[in-house]
């Protein structure tokens, strides 16, 4: 049994950085991932990463617009953490060989960005998600000695002691099917959020929550599940993403009569409020008919200089020229809002422990909070790296405190058992996996995205409920055992669809409009029954809902105007 | 929409059997990408057909593969320019016409696990890791942040805007003639260190890839791999950026590249024109000194060169009299363009990469045009938005 004391589970940014972070303590480690590191979706966050470094700024003021932008759900105690441990971290990542963009005197230089109060991103033209996680990926091989890769693996499900005390993980070697037990001390879950619930998304094909299901289905807590962010710069049909920077960068929306149309949703702020505003305000003025008949707005970068978009926007042109046939130097993009991130997950503190002994999740994966409602831009890169580091050094302490318990090799049983059922079922016996995750993914873009109501969202769960019944018959084609992909697409179905359960549960309940979550038939914000977060837990009958309190230090909640 | 074949090249390692093609019909729109006709094949006919992806935006590098013979990524190739291809290569070799199948296989110079699949740890990932590659500044870092040229982080950015999708390794003609040689995309990894102003060890890696029969004189300037790379990182580019610094740092490049090109400068510059007979003693012993004490290097390359230059003068190649005879050759009448030309290069010598002069670099010969300096400071200039 191969075992480590901890074991990181997905290798995008926070799995690489809490995977170093518990090395450093001088535990022995194991990094686990589904795919190639560096394919991981963290590659894909373009615009840049927040810290108050530069005088004059703060990390008060980077809190402030973190809670505000997050419409007082975000934890503050979370937030300041978060904030205040940023310059580091930032000058950490420069140590070790990030190429950010430097200023004219050579020293680190930032871009505007959305809902923040002064220019504080810190960026590598556009593609900063891809170079920190690559610059991270060295020191993975620089460190291979401390942290043991395991490149290609699939983990299916957790394993718990007598003591309900996480100590290890069921995997599959997906190269040649071999399933393996891993035994651990601390098991820290960084998969990433669950866009593929949502056609069309932003999120890479991988992006299926499975951390957030198998935290769930081992009895874990999960958490403001019901905010999902709808990113106001996509591409309409296929979701590509749009960075921020663009806005960032001074570009302008219009819509179809060429009308600024944020000057009257946000007439301080305009393109850069924060991203729930700025997405409303496009669907809102698509659905009044006043966008062009594609559904779509359009985003105008060529107010940008073109020398300048070439050197800080450079995906951008590429993602233009590749996929919507738009020199964006020189015309308008059409773009609308579309699935983005999961700004709940599994609930954690901020060391990232669950309500589980033993396992601990940071990144998308988990909800600390730092988003509340609603990310902004150029969090989520900090979220990863600071509640990664603070995740493995805890899980690092607790190895060294306690000793192994060896995991039963029943669950390792009942997962051999589950797939060989899966791969028995016969041709025709059932739908097929990839009309399921379609269906379930046009049902949520419908009825469970920038604007919802009861009777929407109810039916949407009804959709997910039939959808669940339906994955327990669908059948495969692929019956071997060398990367089998179809199987694995089979066990994500089953994660996306308790991840759907659980967000349109959580959204049904929530009868208010806070952040992502924006209830024609609630549409005000009500501080008084609703500023707590919704807590959802695995039972026979469903997810079963409790709440607990946002944690307040020095905001009070206000009135939110960009 | 449209019907579209694609014909991809499978192979099924439990089956026992060898390699074998299979034909799909797929229809959509022309502008989606191969990857899609892929995944379309893969949800409706059969599961098992394997290729890796994730993004399907050309970001996390994970659909390399071969369409109608050219290495890219199956996501960033349009499914109707695909077809076109296809079309045309067909009735290149007069094979007829329309709807032709688009042909995927896997990456070349890699094993193949399963269908579209290939072992990349195995190639790619081994030859990454031989270029150490990791930082290795000097000393403990500063307080805050290294400060470095703006230029220098733009400068090897373009190296960093690699996905490792090992698109140019599957291209690289010489690998496929010398599988140890270390390949466009480490050696591309390996210069964004070496021209990392914060990393301590350029000279040894320099001279550590120079040394190595294997390492930057192994590339033979195929431009393959800036064909076949999705991100524009231009891997050969790099290279011959490695073998530049490597020239500056004094290392004895065995091909005398180095020398062979400062020789053609020099010359050009002097005459206007390339004296193709001075070429040979101005690269291995250059100027008055070398003319009267040539190295024993120069000696014995210039003997060597003697068969060479026989069999030109017997097959009729070496002819005429400036040919033949070193110095002959008339300079150019009209000197002061060229000097223009020198001068102007000396004004521009810094290099223009991607995320300066832009997409076919267009924004370059803008500025060359319009004598644009570059000197906005988007800080400032977005200071005052921000406000």
């Amino acid at each position: 049994m191969p075992s480590h004391d901890v074991l990181v589970i997905g290798a995008g940014l926070a799995g690489q950085r809490a995977a170093l972070a518990a090395a450093e303590e001088g535990v022995s480690v194991g990094i686990i991932s589904k795919v190639h590191p560096v394919r991981s979706h963290s590659n894909a966050a373009q615009g840049g990463i927040n810290a108050a470094l530069n005088p004059g700024d703060s990390w008060e003021s980077h809190a402030f617009d973190t809670i505000k932008g997050s419409d007082y759900l975000g934890d503050q105690d979370a937030v300041e953490i978060m904030t205040r441990e940023a310059p580091e971290e930032i000058l950490h990542l420069e140590h070790l060989g990030v190429t950010f963009h430097r200023n004219e005197e050579g020293k680190l230089g930032t871009r505007a960005f959305g809902g923040a109060s002064a220019a504080r991103t810190y960026y590598v033209a556009d593609i900063t998600g891809q170079a920190i996680m690559h610059v991270l990926y060295e020191q993975l091989m620089k460190y291979s000695e401390q942290i043991a890769r395991y490149e290609e693996w699939f983990c299916s499900s957790l394993a718990l002691d007598e003591s309900g005390e996480c100590c290890g993980v069921v995997t599959r070697n997906v190269a040649d099917g071999t399933m393996e037990l891993f035994q651990a001390k601390s098991v820290i879950l960084c998969t990433g959020g669950n866009g593929q619930v949502w056609q069309p998304t932003t999120n890479a094909l991988i992006c299926t929550g499975d951390g957030i299901a198998m935290a769930y289905r081992a009895g874990a807590k999960l958490m403001d599940m019901e905010m999902i962010q709808y990113h106001p710069t996509t591409l309409a049909g296929k979701g590509f993403l749009i960075t921020e920077g663009a806005r960032g960068e001074g570009a302008h929306l219009l819509n179809a009569k060429g009308e600024r149309f944020m000057e009257k949703y946000a007439p301080n702020k305009m393109e850069l409020a924060s991203r729930d505003v700025v997405s409303r305000a496009e669907q809102t003025e698509i659905n009044e008919g006043r966008g062009f008949p594609d559904g779509t707005v359009a985003l105008d970068i060529t107010v940008v200089p073109k020398k300048r978009v070439h050197e800080a926007l450079r995906e951008i042109v590429l993602v233009g020229r590749d996929f919507a046939g738009v020199d964006i130097t020189r015309e308008p993009i059409h773009i609308k809002p579309g699935n983005h991130y999961t700004m709940g997950g599994v609930k954690t503190d901020v060391d990232g422990r669950t309500d589980i002994p033993g396992l601990y999740s940071a990144g998308e994966t988990a909800c600390v909070s730092v988003h509340g409602g609603n990310r902004l831009g150029a969090n989520s890169l900090l979220d990863t790296l600071i509640f990664g580091k603070r995740s493995g050094r805890d899980a690092a302490a607790r190895a060294k405190r306690i000793d192994a318990s060896r995991p039963s090799k029943k669950v390792l049983e009942d997962e051999e058992q589950l797939i060989a059922d899966i791969v028995s079922r016969e041709k025709g016996s059932g739908r097929r996996i990839s009309e399921i995750k379609r269906e379930l993914g046009q049902t949520m873009d419908s009825k469970v995205a920038v604007f919802r109501d009861e009777a929407g969202i109810t039916e949407a769960l009804e959709t997910v409920r039939r959808l669940k019944e339906e994955a327990k018959t669908a059948y495969i084609d692929d019956h071997g055992s060398v990367f089998n992909q179809d199987l694995i697409a089979a066990i994500e179905l089953g994660y996306m669809l308790d991840n759907a359960e659980c967000t349109c549960v959580a959204a049904l309940e929530r009868k208010e409009s806070r952040g992502a979550q924006y209830r024609t038939d609630y549409p005000e914000r009500n501080d008084e029954e609703w500023l707590k977060h919704i807590d959802l837990e695995q039972t026979d009958d469903g997810p079963q809902l409790s709440y607990s309190e946002v944690t307040i230090t020095q905001w009070e909640p206000q009135e939110r105007t960009y | 929409m449209a019907d579209y074949t694609i014909k991809v090249r499978r192979f099924q390692p439990e089956s026992g059997e060898g390699p074998y093609w299979e034909e799909f019909n797929v229809d959509l729109d022309p502008s989606l990408s191969v990857l899609d006709g892929l995944l379309q094949a893969k949800d409706r006919d059969d599961g098992s057909l394997a290729v890796r992806c994730s993004c399907r935006a050309a970001i996390c590098g994970s659909c390399g593969m071969k369409i109608n013979g050219q290495s890219g990524l199956g996501c960033k190739t349009q499914i109707g320019e695909a077809q076109e291809l296809a079309d045309k290569q067909a009735s290149a070799a007069g094979e007829g016409g329309n709807g032709t199948p688009i042909v995927i296989e896997p990456m070349g110079n890699m094993p193949v696990i399963k269908d579209l699949i290939t072992d990349m740890e195995s190639t790619h990932w081994t030859k990454i890791r031989r270029v150490t590659p990791w930082l290795l500044p000097h000393g403990e870092p500063p307080e805050r942040e290294y400060v470095v040229e703006p230029e220098s982080m733009i400068d090897i950015t373009q190296s960093m805007a690699c996905i490792q999708c090992g698109a140019c390794v599957s291209s690289c003609l010489s690998m496929e003639a010398d599988p140890g040689f270390i390949g466009p995309a480490a050696l591309a990894k390996a210069y964004r260190f070496v021209g990392d102003p914060r990393d301590a060890e350029t000279k040894e890696r320099l001279h550590d890839l120079a040394h190595d029969p294997h390492g930057i004189y192994d590339c033979t300037h195929c431009f393959s791999c800036i064909d076949a790379c999705p991100k524009g990182v231009a891997p050969m580019d790099q290279i011959m950026r490695l073998r530049r610094k490597a020239g500056e740092e004094g290392i004895d490049d065995p091909n005398s590249g180095h020398d062979h090109e400062i020789a053609f400068v020099k010359i050009i510059e002097k005459k206007g024109t390339l004296d193709e007979s001075l070429l040979l003693q101005e690269s291995f012993a250059p100027g008055f000194k070398g003319k009267l004490k040539p190295s024993k290097r120069a000696i014995r390359e210039m003997l060597g060169s003697i068969p060479t230059a026989i069999r030109g003068i017997k097959t009729g190649k070496m002819r005429s009299l400036h040919k033949l005879i070193p110095g002959v050759h008339p300079k150019l009448p009209d000197q002061d363009d060229v000097k223009a030309i020198y001068a102007h290069a000396e004004e521009h010598s810094e290099e223009f990469n991607l995320y300066i002069k832009g997409e076919e670099g267009e924004l370059a010969e803008e500025n060359v045009e319009k004598g644009i300096e570059r000197s906005t400071d988007p800080d400032t200039a977005q200071e005052v938005k921000n406000g």
